[in-house]
């Protein structure tokens, strides 16, 4: 290894990138779009569901329960309806998402102590988008049992004294707002798919272009080759998670409790992992077109099965154990561990310790094909 | 000691011998793509390799320039062993390729300054590039990007990139391909300087009326050299009336 030799490489190498405007907007630009787009359009919590009333009941208590309702963020009343096929015809046509149908002898029904019944509609077609809403339709049902419970018992019998009382506590995001996780894993999405990319196509293009063969003609050696493509992505990936981090915090008023130290200590181990899978995959293409396509074979395992959309809880045990060999999994495990949980190394070692795992492998394996491909 | 060591006496080269390469062999797997070439190359001389594809030449480039190492027999080129030490062998070559090796997205000067990094020159980095510039003809273009350059003028960037670490050996790997007949002849008499000033020049080609201008010059044939000498001397071993073209296409026949 020659300090000398290195530098050069790596100096060329950032004289290309300012060269290529257009290239170096998309790597900036990318991130901070791809955030913003995910960040609005990406939220498994469904809030301000447009939501109908047919209130038969027109009642003091009628009223309160439709507030309610309201209260909780998920609903957003738009309109009274006067009938119940009134309100069912705008559920079907999609102008509505739900419904709360109140029969006329509500109020009467709880004052003589008998079950007053509520009905209310919600549209499941998409399962996702209604989980929450039905959860809270279900919590403004209990608690108001438990009031009611606790009038009619008098005030000795507290909701506090029940004989059964669980009460859920959500922790680290107790909004429970989606943004949140979705936040830290589109810096781990973003910074894994455009380092592949451009990493296979920044040696391909030189083989491509036949510098590649002048170059191992130099005393150049292989692995200084190597080192020098990837040392200058590896900054551009830390001005990417910068990026990412920033209007994460700003936009989104994403919280970061861990330690901002670790974040980009394990980020720039995260970077130099994808660096190393993008380079392994230059050196099983010939062709920039090559190079894209077989990165893109890595971007869908990365969406579909690292757990950045869906919980791999939920995978069968074959999807979740291919989710394990890719490092994106591990990093999500980690980034949000320390963005949301505020935890530190103490927890997150195992899957950091997978993360230097694969640098090593990939750039090991890498660098050993590229030598045998030189002959 | 290993078995593909050269024998002490030949491990120093002779004087006026730039180089040496001794029964030199590659096989890969059953397929023996050199089988055996000895030959010499004299200091200044302006050397062609010849040979149809296949003939091993371009094995036998790629051996002496440090890349392939060899199943038998070496090479010493500009006074290194290219078998047991490729990487002096790298130091003390030029190597220019049919495809140049030039960064179109770099000037005329970030592209002799990336290549003279590379050969670790550093307080004489500025005086190689000036050299460079002045005598490849491009002192007024240091700052137009490669890309937009001419053939010819592209190609004596390459020359001047490949000769900024001053080395005593030039390989040239089909040069002139794809370069108009003016640039062509330039290009030629700039070599020509270079070997008068003293650097030995090995130069491939498909280029028959080119083969005429070499000193010296070796044909391979099936991994074995078939013919070797002056241009003359090559003409008189395929019989009189031949011309070098003529024996290439034959040679080529033979192996079809």
């Amino acid at each position: 290894m020659n300090a000398g030799r290195l530098r050069s490489i790596i100096w060329k190498e950032f004289i290309q990138m300012r060269r290529d405007r257009a290239t170096l907007g998309l790597m900036l630009g990318i991130p901070v779009m791809q955030l913003t787009l995910f960040g609005y359009a990406i939220r498994q919590d469904v809030r301000n569901l447009p939501t109908v009333v047919y209130d038969a009941s027109r009642t003091q208590e009628s009223r309160e329960l439709v507030q309610q309702f309201g209260a909780t963020g998920n609903f957003r009343i738009t309109r009274e309806v006067a009938s119940y096929e009134q309100a069912l015809r705008r559920v079907d046509a999609g102008q509505a998402h739900a419904a709360i149908i109140i029969p006329d002898d509500y109020a009467r029904d709880l004052k003589r102590g008998r079950p007053a019944q509520v009905q209310v509609l919600v549209d499941a077609s998409d399962p996702t988008a209604s989980q929450s809403a039905i959860g809270a339709a279900q919590l403004v049902g209990q608690r108001g049992n438990l009031r009611l419970t606790a009038q009619r018992f008098g005030t000795a019998f507290q909701p506090g004294r029940l004989p059964l009382d669980v009460r859920v506590r959500p922790l680290y995001n107790p909004a429970l707002k989606s943004v949140l996780f979705i936040v830290p894993g589109i810096i781990g999405m973003i910074l894994s798919n455009l380092l592949i990319i451009m990493t296979a196509m920044a040696v391909v293009r030189e083989r491509e272009s036949g510098t590649l063969e002048q170059l191992i003609v130099t005393p150049l050696t292989r692995t200084e080759i190597m080192l020098g493509k990837i040392a200058p992505y590896v900054l551009v990936g830390l001005v990417q998670l910068t990026a990412v981090l920033l209007v994460g915090h700003w936009l989104f008023k994403v919280p970061i409790r861990g330690s901002l130290l670790l974040i980009y200590a394990v980020s720039l181990l995260f970077v130099v992992a994808s660096l190393g899978l993008g380079l392994f995959i230059s050196t099983l293409v010939t062709r920039q077109a090559q190079a894209i396509q077989t990165s893109f074979f890595f971007l869908l395992p990365n969406v579909l099965l690292s757990g950045f959309m869906f919980p791999r809880e939920a995978m069968p045990a074959a999807a979740a154990w291919v989710g394990l060999i890719l490092p994106l999994t591990h990093f999500l495990i980690i980034i949000r561990g320390i963005v949301l949980k505020g935890v530190g190394l103490a927890e997150l070692w195992p899957q950091t310790l997978a993360l230097v795992g694969f640098s090593a492998l990939f750039i090991t394996f890498s660098t050993l094909r590229f030598h045998k491909q030189m002959e | 000691m290993n078995a593909t060591d050269p024998p002490a006496a030949l491990a120093s080269p002779r004087a006026g011998v730039a180089v040496q390469v001794l029964g030199l062999v590659k096989h890969f797997g059953a397929v023996k793509a050199v089988d055996g070439v000895t030959f010499d190359i004299g200091t200044r001389e302006i050397f062609g390799i010849l040979g149809p594809n296949g003939s091993g030449k371009t094995t036998t480039i790629r051996m002496l320039c440090g890349l392939l190492k060899p199943t038998a027999g070496t090479a010493l080129v500009a006074g290194a062993d290219v078998a047991t030490q490729p990487e002096r062998v790298k130091n003390g070559i030029g190597y220019m390729s049919q495809a140049f090796g030039l960064y179109g997205d770099l000037t005329v000067e970030e592209n002799l300054r990336f290549y003279g990094g590379v050969y670790g020159l550093e307080a004489a980095l500025a005086g190689r590039i000036a050299w460079a510039k002045q005598r490849m003809l491009l002192a007024e273009f240091g700052a137009r990007l490669a890309a937009k350059l001419s053939g010819g003028q592209r190609q004596r960037l390459a020359l001047g990139c490949a000769l900024l670490h001053q080395p005593p050996v030039l390989f040239l790997d089909e040069p002139t391909a794809g370069v108009d007949p003016a640039a062509r002849r330039l290009f030629w008499q700039i070599i020509r300087g270079l070997s008068a000033d003293g650097t030995t020049i090995i130069v491939t080609t498909h280029y028959m009326d080119e083969a005429e201008r070499f000193d010296r010059l070796a044909f391979l044939s099936r991994g074995h050299l078939t013919a070797f000498g002056t241009p003359t001397e090559v003409k008189r071993t395929f019989g009189e009336g031949m011309s070098l073209e003529d024996i290439f296409v034959k040679l080529q026949e033979s192996e079809a």
